[in-house]
């Protein structure tokens, strides 16, 4: 579930004037900026641009890439895109880092959102950077690891539910055939997790799991780890419980001795509106604190402002 | 007695593809049983003489009669189709019946991005699977690899060419294919650049291939027919397509090359055809048209010509 809290008749005319006042004079209204935008939804923020742009004749985000610095300009900058975009510029910037591409962004995106999402995805990549992520995607990449996720991201996956048992059941022991020969980046293994339908790979991993006693990614570790292991199981782990995973997620960028905000905001940001709610309440569970302690704890400033507000906070 | 000229016009009537319809009702149609019986005797190749004193149709005939016959039905309904749906039943033929490898290189790289995508929507709606993964599933010959890989693609169709990244990417081609066995690395970058990068892009790099080597980037893949295709379909398609329509119109041609016909025409009649025409005029010094009155009859002959006529002379 969302947690933003919107209130019940936003004017989309009044938050453009009072971003506005917010800019205007010495510095930045950031409180302003935060309680306005951190409390819209996606079409809300969408509206406000529009009408900014007519009042004033400029666009909101480059206002705001020039008024705003540091992680809380990414995380606003990346707040008010609109979600494909949004998509589009979390992918680019995952490839393009070095020394090697951040892999769980690109499993993420590809993985999680439906088929539709996706695709809307790769057109705005390609409206934006005037190349197809494919291209880009295979260009920074080599070996298996390509091979996997250029497969992933490629693929236009099947959305209906029907499963093929006699199927899930073979190509159970398909994986388990790979894994015993330690033969992971098997072509077939591959070919199993980035072109079957989720609802089949869901029944395969059940079947595995039934079989041979543990859930697969327990038996997808190699000496030494290998970027390729590790995406596979990301991958799996995307398919099988995705708010899970992301819980994992925020809960290494926070833990890591100096906290990784790339990650934090994220996760924070593409799920404020799907399901934080649910990650949060996974994340109590697990570190016995609150996740607005946590991030109150290691962020500070406006950017820990804005991650709040995201969160749900009420002033 | 059937007049000679009558047994002639009705084997032709039989011969090439598609049927004449008329030369079938007003020539059998009047015959009486004596002038049916001497044209069996005087056509040894529809008909055997059977050990028990009768000539009897050859089995194979009567298997090619039926495809003759099928032939205007078939491109009819496959006309009056939802190109979606169309590319999707002909994805599924090519990679069970047959299988036919280079249809579905075809579709891959001769359909916009967007086509491509339609027909594997279509496909999921026909068949419940994507085509990724029952080609992947399917197909176990090397060429696998790239079918998936142009299967999946979804190309930038935008007019922005990186022409420094097209240069070093024909030279790296050029590198990779004067060698004289691919191995996988090697194989791996012809399959990530031909099926990843724009159609633009593609073509300029097929423009400096020529530039640095002097020769042309098909003509220099040897042996590896799939490649080859690809590679045709995706820089210059309306040569593949005249090369096809070419091999569908010979007398000798297999039951697989004359289906080309109607899927060729069929599917590019709206698209590239008038290109196709000039590229085959040129080629073959005779027009499409002239070539298709030749070889094709009756109702089917009549379909296509006015297939082609719609994108003007």
């Amino acid at each position: 579930m969302s947690t933003i809290c919107f209130p019940e008749h936003p004017s989309p005319v009044a938050d453009a004037e009072a971003l506005r006042k917010a800019f205007q004079g010495w510095g930045t209204d950031e409180k302003a900026v935060i309680s306005i935008l951190g409390r819209r939804n996606a079409t809300q923020r969408k509206l406000i641009r529009q009408a900014y742009e007519d009042l004033y004749q400029e666009d909101l985000v480059k206002r705001l890439e020039s008024e705003l610095s540091g992680d809380f300009e990414r995380a606003v900058y990346r707040w008010i895109l609109d979600p494909e975009d949004r998509d589009a510029v979390l992918l680019h910037v995952a490839i393009k880092k070095t020394p090697v591409p951040d892999y769980r962004v690109i499993i993420e995106i590809s993985c999680i959102h439906s088929p539709e999402e996706f695709l809307a995805t790769k057109r705005a990549y390609q409206a934006r950077y005037k190349r197809s992520l494919e291209e880009d995607l295979a260009q920074h990449t080599s070996g298996d690891i390509r091979k996997f996720l250029v497969g992933l991201v490629g693929i236009y996956r099947y959305r209906g539910e029907e499963i093929t048992t006699k199927l899930a059941n073979s190509e159970a022991d398909i994986l388990h055939k790979a894994i015993t020969e330690k033969a992971f980046s098997h072509d077939e293994v591959v070919r199993i997790i980035s072109t079957r339908s989720k609802a089949q790979i869901l029944a395969t991993l059940n079947h595995y799991k039934d079989d041979h006693g543990a859930s697969i990614t327990k038996h997808l570790r190699g000496d030494p780890c290998s970027d390729y292991l590790s995406a596979l199981r990301t991958a799996i782990r995307c398919f099988t419980d995705h708010e899970k995973y992301y819980e994992k997620v925020i809960r290494q960028a926070l833990n890591r001795p100096s906290t990784d905000e790339e990650s934090l905001t994220r996760v924070v940001v593409t799920r404020a509106e799907k399901d934080l709610k649910e990650i949060k309440q996974l994340y109590q569970k697990r570190n016995n604190i609150s996740l607005d302690h946590a991030v109150a704890k290691e962020t500070s400033g406006d950017y820990n402002a804005f991650l709040l507000t995201l969160l749900g906070k009420q002033d | 007695m059937a007049a000679s000229d009558d047994v002639e016009s009705l084997a032709r009537a039989f011969s090439g593809v598609g049927v004449d319809e008329q030369a079938l009702i007003s020539v059998l149609g009047k015959w009486h049983p004596e002038q049916r019986q001497h044209f069996r005797k005087a056509t040894r190749d529809f008909f055997v003489e059977d050990e028990r004193q009768f000539e009897r149709w050859n089995d194979r005939h009567i298997l090619q009669l039926r495809h003759e016959f099928l032939r205007l039905k078939d491109a009819i309904v496959a006309w009056t189709m939802h190109p979606w749906e169309r590319d999707a039943r002909l994805l599924k033929e090519a990679l069970y019946k047959g299988p036919q490898y280079n249809v579905l290189i075809e579709i891959a790289c001769t359909r916009s991005s967007e086509e491509l995508l339609g027909a594997r929507r279509a496909y999921h709606s026909l068949f419940h699977h994507s085509i990724e993964e029952d080609v992947a599933f399917h197909v176990h010959t090397p060429e696998k690899e790239l079918l998936v890989a142009v299967l999946s693609s979804y190309r930038y169709e935008g007019p922005k060419v990186d022409e420094e990244t097209a240069k070093l990417e024909a030279k790296t081609l050029s590198d990779v294919i004067g060698k004289k066995g691919l191995n996988k690395e090697d194989e791996d970058v012809v399959i990530r650049i031909l099926s990843t990068r724009s159609k633009l892009h593609l073509k300029a790099i097929y423009k400096h291939y020529k530039a640095i080597t002097g020769n042309y980037l098909d003509e220099d893949i040897e042996g590896d027919s799939r490649l080859k295709e690809t590679v045709q379909c995706l820089c210059t398609p309306e040569k593949y397509f005249s090369q096809v329509l070419d091999a569908s119109l010979r007398y000798n041609a297999d039951e697989i090359s004359k289906e080309a016909l109607s899927r060729v025409i069929v599917t590019r009649a709206d698209a590239d055809m008038k290109q196709i025409k000039e590229e085959y005029h040129g080629k073959y010094g005779v027009s499409l048209g002239k070539k298709i009155e030749e070889v094709a009859n009756g109702n089917y002959r009549d379909f296509l010509l006015t297939l082609i006529a719609r994108s003007g002379e």
